[in-house]
Formats: C-alpha cells, structure tokens, sequence
C-alpha cells in the first residue's frame, strides 16, 4: 500500500505492515481524543518513523494516489487537529 | 477513526478540485501539467514570501542587537562616573531587550526551519513535474484509449496529490509567518517608539543622563582650575572660604 508523509515523501509499504501501522494509528487517535500533546508528539514520530522503516520512497516518476496519509511528522497537536478538522471527508468514522 | 484515513480523504478532497474533466484522458495531462506549472510558481513564491520574513526578523534582531550593546556600554559609563542607578537602569533595559532577542531567535529559527522545508518541497516538486512531462509524452503514445482512462487517471491524481502535499506545505509556512508578522509589526512599533530605547533619536534618554553628568563633570574641572589660580595668587584657601562671612549663619559652600 502507498503511504504517504505529509511534507516529506510517499513510501510502498508491505501489506504485512498494515496491522502495525493501524496499531500506532491508534496509539495517536487516543492522544488526539484525550488532547494529550506529549503523548500526539510521540505516537507521530513513532508513526512517521515507522512508515520510514518499512516502507520504500517512491521514485520521482511514480505518480500514484496514497491510500493512507501521516501529517506532517513535526506538526503539533494543534496544528493537525485543524488540519483534521480542515474539511469533512467523506469515509470520516 | 483512523488518523491516517481521515487525513486521505482530506488530501483526496483538495487533490480532486485540482482535477479537471477532460473528454480525452490524453487532454488531462496536459491540463495537469499546466496546474503544476502553476502550482511551482506559487511554491517559489512562497519561498521568497519565507525568506523575506526571515531577513525581517534578522533585522529586527540586529537592531536589538545595537541597542543592547549601546545598553550595555552606557551601563559601563555611567559606573565610570559612580552612577550607579543609572548603570542599573541601563543594565535593566539591556535585560529587557535580551528576553526580546531570545524570542526573536526562536521565531527566526522557525522560520528557518520552514524554508528549508518549502524549498525541499519546491525541489521535489520541481523533480516529479520534470519527471511527468517526459512520461505524459510516452503515455500519450503508447497508451490504448482503454488503458489511457485507467493509468492516465492515476498518473494525473498520483501528481495532483503532490501537489496538494506542496499545497498544504505552503499552507503551514504561510500560517507561520502570518503570526510572526503580526509580532514583527508590533516590534517596529516598539522600537520606533523609542519603549525598547530608540535607535532613531540622537540621543535617547540615558545617554542624556550621562552626558549632564559629563558636563557637570567639565564645569567643576574647570571650577576646580579656575580656584587653583586664584588661589595661587590670592592670598590662601579656598575662594568661597577665603574671606568668612563673621555674620552669615550658613555654612560655606563646598
């Protein structure tokens, strides 16, 4: 699956990941909802890095839609729940 | 709720106003190459807009800089002349400025870090515009009308999410720097109304103080030489006692 970095880069992530994505995923929806900015901090990194780890960069000509989108690693908790609060996407819940 | 899937159909939103509905799928690559020459102008743009507010700060930051310096000298006279509540208002205003300057660099550090980032974004978008007017050509060519619909679609919404990416970067740069402007102009009015000490005047209000001083300074000097040759020649002592009052109740002047 094509993930891609807000800011940064798309990387192809083996399917086998998925499920470790999902959990950090988690991890950084539960300090969203409890507004905990250390914790929002912390999940990002791990998540960004994460993707970084296994996934692979997409070459220059590669141009292909992500399926799924991490914000901008150094954003704070702020910024990306305007950001997530930005539009109201279709699949949100 | 998923972060990551929220933050896609955000990003699928934006990247689908930038697509148009062209009859001929091979008619959207090139409508698609035109936005991302557009969208490069406004990332270069975006650029300078970062680097301009940059060398404000700089600016800003230097002239704190002189003034604290000035401060700090003033500070250094004034102790010279055993004044020493005036060297520790200037020495309190010094400190003053240097809380401003810690904030300063911290803005400009921000700042900093977001040009960076823009032209990295700008560089990379630069790269994939590069990269997608020699494929659109290809895929033009080899492409069946079938095929085309298909991976032409995709080639077209994969760059158009690029460029929502640079979009969304310009976004956050530009938000920074509207909060900084903001403080920034608020800083100039500072230092040209003289609160932080005012650079534009000659002389500000300190350094007044010093330079009466100074003058005093010069008077009883020339005070002093003038009652030792008059001294040397009159007949001894000094001039305000040299000939006492039997009657007055007030004692000489010093």
């Amino acid at each position: 699956m094509i993930v891609r970095i807000l800011g940064e880069a798309q990387y192809d992530v083996p399917e086998d990941q998925r499920a470790a994505l999902d959990d950090l995923d988690r991890t950084l929806v539960k300090a969203v909802d409890a507004n905990d900015a250390d914790a929002f901090t912390s999940a990002l990194l791990a998540l960004a890095a994460e993707v970084r780890r296994v996934g692979t960069p997409l070459a220059d000509d590669a141009f292909v839609p992500s399926e799924l989108v991490v914000p901008f690693a150094d954003a704070s908790l702020d910024e990306t729940k305007r950001l997530l609060a930005d539009a109201a996407p279709a699949d949100e819940g | 709720m998923s972060v990551m899937k929220r933050l896609s159909g955000i990003v699928q939103a934006k990247t689908n106003k930038l697509l148009d509905k062209a009859e001929d799928p091979r008619e959207s690559l090139d409508l698609s190459y035109q936005k991302q020459l557009e969208s490069l102008q406004k990332v270069r743009r975006s650029v300078a807009d970062v680097t301009t507010a940059k060398k404000r700060i700089e600016l800003q930051a230097s002239q704190l800089q002189q003034s604290a310096d000035k401060l700090q000298q003033q500070a250094k006279a004034a102790l010279g002349q055993g004044n020493e509540d005036l060297a520790r208002e200037a020495l309190a205003r010094r400190a003053a400025l240097a809380e401003q300057l810690t904030d300063l660099k911290t803005q400009h550090d921000q700042v900093a870090g977001q040009e960076v980032k823009l032209v990295d974004t700008a560089q990379r978008l630069q790269t994939q515009v590069d990269s997608f007017r020699t494929k659109k050509e290809t895929m033009k060519a080899t492409y069946t009308a079938a095929e085309a619909q298909t991976k032409i679609g995709e080639a077209v919404s994969g760059i158009s999410e690029s460029m929502s990416d640079a979009g969304m970067s310009m976004q956050r740069a530009q938000d920074k720097i509207d909060g900084m402007q903001a403080r920034a102009g608020a800083m100039d009015e500072l230092l040209s109304s003289g609160a932080l000490t005012n650079l534009t005047a000659p002389v500000d209000d300190i350094q007044a103080e010093l330079d009466k001083v100074s003058k005093t300074d010069t008077v009883d000097t020339e005070l002093a030489a003038l009652k030792a040759e008059i001294g040397a020649s009159g007949p001894a002592g000094e001039l305000s006692s040299a000939p006492p009052a039997p009657t007055s109740p007030e004692p000489p002047a010093s």
